[in-house]
């Protein structure tokens, strides 16, 4: 499986993305994902924050894990951090498979993971000051949706 | 051992990193340990339902063991993606 796992300050290009990792015709399927700041009211600034190493570390478990469940050909999994602009582009999780299904499991898999386990804090500044984003429960709930435990997955 | 400190976790206590020579057994020993270093540290440790902790970069709970040369980080809950 071609893994690119990639934390930086920069913006990135889907489609050069996409191209890097199915452009050699092993797989027949990618299914991508890409976030961006969405605009609300007065919010000006969405600051990221990461832990270094960890970050990359715990996203290449979770791709790991997202191999073992699915027959995947490749992962790309970018995520920036710094300063961004309400509309940027925060994150791109890009998965190639020989068909559909397990890419589109295995996307919507990875960005579930990835809200829940990936150490990013989000930091908005607004007119009336600087505020840490609260972590959404909706996100566990969407997480605990491929746990085998919970027989639901 | 190595502490790291991120986001309000980070900003209450003023510092994002520090070296600790520690014999503590658990991470709810080093946090009670902490929280006697001053206001600062009680404060950012005053609701631990609040706080995540990861040691040598894997998520775990405040159960987990400690040892000397452990890297042991304090956070809020993830917001990514």
């Amino acid at each position: 499986m071609k893994t690119a796992i990639r934390v930086q300050r920069e913006d990135f290009d889907l489609n050069k993305e996409v191209t890097l990792l199915a452009g050699d015709g092993e797989s027949g399927a990618v299914a991508s994902f890409t976030g961006h700041v969405r605009k609300e009211n007065d919010l000006s600034t969405l600051t990221l924050e990461h832990y270094p190493h960890m970050t990359e570390a715990e996203i290449a478990r979770l791709v790991a894990e997202a191999g073992s469940r699915w027959p995947l050909t490749g992962v790309t999994v970018i995520h920036r951090v710094g300063a961004l602009r309400p509309g940027d582009r925060i994150v791109l999780v890009a998965v190639a498979s020989q068909h559909r299904h397990a890419a589109f499991a295995a996307c919507e898999f990875l960005m579930d993971y990835l809200k829940t386990h990936a150490p990013f804090w989000k930091e908005e500044t607004r007119a009336a000051g600087h505020h840490w984003v609260e972590h959404h429960t909706g996100d566990d709930e969407a997480a605990k949706r491929w746990d085998p435990s919970t027989g639901s997955g | 051992m190595t502490l790291l400190y991120f986001a309000w976790v980070r900003q209450k206590i003023g510092k994002s990193e520090e070296q600790m020579t520690l014999s503590v057994s658990d991470v709810a020993a080093l946090i009670a340990h902490l929280k006697s270093l001053g206001p600062n540290y009680a404060d950012a440790f005053v609701d631990l339902s609040r706080i995540r902790v990861a040691v040598n970069q894997h998520h775990t709970g405040l159960g987990a063991k400690l040892s000397p040369n452990d890297e042991v980080a304090f956070f809020p809950p993830v917001t990514g993606g």
